[in-house]
């Protein structure tokens, strides 16, 4: 195995752990918002800036493939 | 009336182009034995380029027709300014045209230019991708990108002005026409972005750098979509990302108060200890938060691009036009997730400014 | 790699690009923009607020019309009040002046009626005694002219006349 195919091994783990990530959160602000609609707006706002930052740890794990 | 007919001729021209440009230089002709290369063309594609490339008629063969729009390359050697038009290079991406100017002798090399040595022919590269035999000098050149950006600055010019001028023409300040599209934007940015996250006594000075990198991260986000730009992929570069992340670096930086300072360098609230742990930590955050907000633009829109155009490749790789519908099935859910990740991520970019702005000039309140 | 390398031209562009962007969006758009829409804000506000001023002086005139009203209301009930005692005072005035009136008429009337009665009286007594007189002359008269008569009446009267 290159160590370009071990990079997009680890690519796909940060993916994995940001993909869960991102789906509790976007379960959480469902179910919060489900729970209390009138605060729809906010919860979608700050669920979309935590998505942001699980989100940038995949994007590290990505960027760290490409620099491989 | 004149503005119609523009428009009319724009989106003809686009579509027109629409249907040629993005997959041209991959068509390659099965009976060639050149192996169609995924990795390239989608490289080729999502990084910047010093000419417009629109379409490669006849590929492979004699007479081989390339046709784009050269674009002014701009070089600072050691002997000075050096400017020439790309087309010199005759679409040559592999180093073996030379370009002689004011007796030095320049060469372009997988989209980048170097300056070869007096008595070198065609650039070449140690196992390290050095050049041996050439330098590379700084390139200023106009680029696919810089052009790109300078419509986008146009369109964006024409659009706020535009809509700037309608409020002055209308008596008691209703938006009609495009104010009226722009107002509910900017109205947004101020109340759910500025607001919130910098506060109510604050957020003034901060509104016009959050508003105009919202839209200028998102005008080229849109830009970067559309095929006949040909992938002119700004947002998705990081140089152009880490321009802004910049500036956002630079802004949080200068407005930073006290109370900012404290919390980075001695924690209040927390034993010595600790103060002395978090210190180190809270001052790579300072640099952490900007890079985050580079890396994330940038490999949020590249890899929407490298998607949309695999799953375009997949194609030529299996070399039938059966996998066709299930790649433009693809391609198109993709894409139309683009369309909202071009909004939403020019909103975190502005918003993540915001909160960072926030923290800098939050006062002390416990 | 040389994707997340970045291209010091386009750094350089880029950042001139987008102060320039920056400082004539800011001066020809955003300014305009905002201004016009916080001015609008502001316009709203002050129609909200005036609305409510005008609102409140309404229930202000409101609670004072009732207050006039309530007075006025007040003043008709005493007004009436008294007039309806004047009323009854005059109505009692004029039983009393009458019962009065009618008292004194009634005494005069009495009294004339006692003095007549008095006068008739006297004329009656008077009357009496000079008809009793006349009677009592022709009696005498009668009774006078005869001697023996007058000796028996002399005597009857001696008799009833009772010494003591």
């Amino acid at each position: 195995m290159t160590i370009t195919g071990i990079a997009a091994i680890g690519a796909g783990l940060a993916a994995i752990g940001a993909g869960v990530g991102i789906g509790k959160i976007g379960g959480s602000a469902m179910e919060a918002m489900a729970r209390q609609p009138e605060m729809h707006g906010k919860i979608q706002s700050s669920a979309l800036i935590l998505a942001a930052f699980v989100e940038a740890v995949a994007l590290f794990g990505v960027v760290a493939a490409l620099i491989v | 009336m004149t503005l119609n007919t523009f428009k009319s001729a724009i989106l003809s021209v686009l579509f027109l182009a629409t249907s040629f440009s993005g997959f041209a230089n991959e068509n390659s002709d099965p009976q060639e034995d050149k192996e169609f290369n995924a990795k390239d063309m989608i490289m080729h594609h999502v990084k910047d380029a010093h000419e417009f490339h629109i379409i490669t008629l006849n590929e492979g063969k004699e007479d081989q027709k390339d046709i784009s729009i050269p674009l002014p390359i701009i070089l600072w050697t050691d002997n000075g300014l050096v400017t020439f038009m790309s087309s010199e290079f005759h679409h040559d991406d592999t180093g073996h045209t030379i370009v002689e100017k004011d007796g030095m002798k320049f060469v372009k090399s997988h989209e980048k230019i170097y300056q070869l040595n007096a008595d070198a022919h065609a650039v070449e590269f140690d196992s390290e991708h050095h050049p041996t035999n050439a330098v590379a000098p700084l390139d200023f050149s106009i680029t696919r990108n810089v052009f790109m950006m300078w419509v986008s600055i146009v369109v964006l010019l024409l659009i706020f002005i535009g809509a700037a001028r309608r409020y002055k023409k209308s008596e008691d300040n209703v938006p009609t026409g495009i104010a009226g599209f722009i107002e509910p934007l900017v109205v947004f940015v101020r109340d759910e972005i500025a607001k919130p996250m910098i506060g109510e006594k604050k957020y003034r000075r901060y509104m016009p750098y959050l508003l105009t990198v919202f839209f200028f991260i998102w005008i080229n986000n849109i830009f970067g979509l559309i095929p006949i730009l040909n992938g002119a992929n700004l947002s998705g570069n990081i140089a152009f990302t880490m321009t802004l992340a910049l500036f956002t670096f630079i802004i949080t930086t200068f407005s930073g108060n006290k109370n900012y300072w404290k919390h980075i360098f001695w924690m209040p609230g927390v034993p010595v200890p600790m103060k002395i742990f978090l210190m180190p930590i809270e001052l790579i955050g300072i640099f952490t938060k900007p890079i985050s907000l580079m890396i994330r633009l940038f490999a949020n829109i590249t890899a929407g691009h490298i998607i949309i155009l695999a799953l375009m490749s997949l194609i030529f790789i299996f070399k039938t036009v059966a996998v066709a519908p299930v790649s433009v099935a693809f391609s198109l859910f993709i894409g139309i997730i683009e369309i909202v990740v071009t909004a939403i991520q020019a909103y975190i970019f502005t918003v993540l400014s915001a909160l960072y702005f926030g923290m800098a000039t939050e006062e002390e309140h416990h | 790699m040389d994707l997340i390398t970045p291209g010091f031209g386009l750094v350089f562009w880029t950042a001139i690009t987008f102060l320039c962007l920056l400082f004539i969006l800011r001066k020809f758009a955003w300014k305009p923009i905002l201004g016009a829409v916080e001015d609008r804000e502001e316009g709203i506000k002050k129609a909200l607020a005036s609305a409510e001023n005008a609102r409140k002086e309404m229930e202000n005139l409101h609670a004072d019309n009732e207050r006039i009203l309530n007075e006025a209301r007040a003043e008709r009930e005493a007004l009436l009040k008294e007039a309806r005692e004047i009323k009854s005072k005059m109505i009692a005035d004029a039983k009393d002046e009458a019962q009065a009136q009618a008292s004194k008429i009634i005494e005069q009337a009495q009294a004339a009626i006692e003095s007549e009665k008095k006068a008739a009286m006297t004329e009656l007594k008077n009357h009496v005694a000079t008809l009793s007189l006349d009677i009592a002359e022709k009696v005498v008269r009668e009774e006078l002219s005869n001697k023996d008569k007058q000796i028996q009446l002399v005597e009857s009267m001696l008799g009833e006349a009772i010494l003591n």
